[in-house]
């Protein structure tokens, strides 16, 4: 179908007006340039927004204690409660398809006084007791050392692992962290490592501000006993943990003798609700992206089908006496149906080609702004929306053949060579 | 070559139809030199388009080279035209973007020859009319007589059967078309047939036979002594 005669043919035909080709060209290549940056600052805005999330297992829920809004078996409403270490193991054995439960308890924090102390140097630290699991929940890179272990629970050890906001307040540039000890509310704790967050945005400084130290030494040293302050719970990928929570509340409810109608007894944040809807947002922000690039696009075509139009008006004459040298309608409805084709695809190109441009130029001017930028980070298109893209293109330069095309042979030879 | 019987064409224009052709026959034997000639109106060219498949008639019978010609789609007349026809046009209707060579070898194109074969036939046909120093330059940078030299060198790349040629003389001065006449002439001395439509009665008068029209029938039907365009150049 595409001999090198087709080709001459087509590129002569194109060339013979070039200003003409260049105008029409550049409708598509606009529309296909408008659908690549929109889909692409969608992204930018998505990676920007969804980076807010950190690393967090996504597929996950916080559930803490609050006063209970109900009496129930002899006990009054308004009472207060803790999570205890057995609720752990309660949750994994009855609930299915849990993946992790961490439980949690904190000391310091926002505004604290300070509490951390070594030698001459003091901080206000967020300390925080935890098991082994914790850093599969929240992925951190352990810089030196290790993180916690089960023997350390096991054992109670008094050891830790510090954040790096944490060795810059209380150690030495270049002095040796491991194997050191800072006095935590009193209490002498050995360090085995540090850490970092392998992705924050915003939150930085306080990720950094953190000790870990293992969750049952944090229960004997600070007289929390076997008292969980909150709990990080993770869901087996593939079920969502928004559909799994009535069941761990459930289960929390009866453990605790909370009446089973009283929601307010046990407080949430669902993770993976807020993270579905951000994503839903997205879904939805990148349909209207293909929606109104395809709309751009689209005047693009018309554009081409127009000019197509007219310079088969104008050839009228010339495809008559191709007919007449014996050319069939096919012939002539191929050639005008690849021409445009061809002017489609060709320009849909450029407009991809300026669009990855454009693009890399962005990506380039936030490498060079230095810190991130709010809710904005990495726009860019996938191959796919590109395959996408030119499949669009395709079709529609075919769409915006045919009319022109069919019209070119309507016309009966004879009628078509009279035309002056 | 090409046998007519009673050939009928009407035009409908709203409810008025004009009846173009009354029942014209003639035959044209292999290597004639027929010139058809009448006033405006009356009907030679409409011949010319049916004889060339350009047009349909309405009744009758056309019989080109012993194949009866009726009932065509567009495709098979279209190959009929490729295969058995070459036209020559008043107003040369070469394609202005291409060069005097790949407007001589487009019928080639149709007749799906391989591009070198096709090159070579053009180029040799674009000899035969002295054209072939000129072989690369665009219509627009040749003149007149040259420009239907290159249309006839068109005609007959496809080897085809029988030559029409509307007018071929209607827009070049009388020096030139005598030119013009002298190789029609020649070519019609290689034994093709060859049918011109002229109103200029020293033009017909070079060809072999004259054939008169008025009012869509043949008023006149009879040889000539023919004068050699040579005499006059």
């Amino acid at each position: 179908m595409f001999s090198r005669d087709r080709w001459d043919e087509i590129l002569e035909a194109l060339n013979a007006n070039k200003f003409r080709t260049f105008l029409t060209a550049f409708g598509v290549a606009w529309g296909i340039f408008i659908l690549v940056v929109l889909l692409a600052l969608t992204n930018g805005l998505k990676n920007g927004v969804t980076a807010d999330f950190g690393d967090f297992a996504t597929n996950s829920m916080f559930m803490w204690t609050q006063g209970t809004s109900k009496p129930y078996k002899g006990l009054p409403k308004g009472r207060y409660f803790n999570y205890k270490i057995d609720d752990v193991e309660a949750i994994k054995s009855t609930v299915p398809n849990i993946k992790y439960v961490s439980p949690r308890n904190q000391l310091g924090g926002y505004n604290g006084a300070n509490n951390v102390v070594r030698g001459t140097k003091t901080g206000a630290f967020e300390i925080y007791g935890d098991y082994p699991e914790y850093i599969k929940q929240q992925p951190m890179d352990i810089l030196q050392g290790r993180f916690i272990s089960y023997s350390d629970i096991e054992s109670k050890r008094k050891i830790c692992v510090i954040g790096t906001g944490v060795e810059r307040g209380l150690y030495d540039k270049g002095e040796e962290i491991l194997g050191t000890y800072i006095k935590i509310n009193g209490v002498n704790f050995l360090v085995v490592g540090t850490f970092k967050m392998s992705n924050s945005q915003g939150d930085g400084e306080q990720d950094a501000s953190t000790i870990y130290i293992p969750f049952t030494t944090f229960g004997q040293a600070f007289n929390r006993g076997d008292s969980v302050g909150w709990m990080a719970i993770t869901a087996e990928d593939g079920t969502s943990i928004t559909s799994l929570k009535q069941q761990v509340f459930d289960v929390m409810k009866s453990r605790h003798k909370i009446h089973p109608d009283d929601d307010r007894a046990i407080g949430h944040f669902d993770l993976s609700e807020q993270f579905e809807r951000v994503n839903g947002l997205f879904s939805i922000l990148t349909i209207v992206g293909y929606f109104v690039g395809a709309l751009v696009l689209m005047s693009g075509i018309i554009g081409i089908s127009n000019i197509m139009l007219i310079v088969v008006k104008e050839r009228t004459k010339e495809i008559g006496v191709r007919r007449a040298l014996g050319a069939s309608p096919w012939m002539i409805k191929s050639q005008i149906l690849q021409e445009s084709l061809i002017l489609t695809i060709l320009s849909g190109m450029v407009g991809i080609s300026f669009g990855a441009l454009l693009i890399w130029f962005l990506n380039y001017l936030l490498d060079m702004s230095g810190g991130p930028v709010e809710n904005f980070a990495n726009p860019s298109v996938g191959m796919q929306v590109v395959f996408v893209a030119l499949i669009i293109l395709v079709v529609s330069g075919v769409l915006a053949g045919l009319i022109p095309a069919n019209s070119a042979t309507k016309m009966k030879p004879v009628d078509a060579l009279r035309i002056e | 070559m090409i046998q007519i019987k009673d050939l009928h064409k009407s035009y409908h224009m709203g409810s008025n139809s004009l009846h173009v052709l009354k029942g014209i026959n003639f035959d044209v034997k292999q290597g004639e030199l027929v010139s058809i000639m009448g006033s405006s109106g009356s009907g030679k060219s409409t011949l010319l388009n049916i004889l060339g498949m350009l047009d349909e008639a309405d009744e009758g019978q056309y019989i080109l080279d012993n194949v009866p010609i009726k009932n065509l789609n567009e495709k098979i007349a279209a190959k009929y035209r490729n295969q058995f026809l070459g036209f020559i046009f008043q107003s040369f209707n070469l394609i202005n973007y291409k060069s005097a060579l790949d407007n001589v070898s487009m019928p080639l194109y149709y007749k799906g020859v391989k591009r070198k074969e096709r090159t070579e036939k053009a180029m040799h046909y674009l000899e035969k009319v002295g054209l072939a120093d000129w072989s690369h330059h665009l219509p627009s940078e040749l003149s007149g007589g040259q420009k239907q030299r290159v249309a006839i060198a068109r005609a007959l790349a496809s080897d085809p059967k029988v030559l029409l040629a509307d007018e071929p003389t209607g827009a070049l001065d009388t020096k030139t078309s005598y030119e013009v006449m002298e190789l029609i002439q020649g070519i019609n001395d290689d034994g093709k047939t060859i049918l011109v439509v002229t109103h200029e009665p020293d033009i017909a008068q070079m060809t072999k036979r004259i054939v008169n029209l008025k009012d869509g029938l043949i008023i006149d039907d009879s040889p000539v002594q023919q004068v050699r365009a040579s005499l006059h150049v």
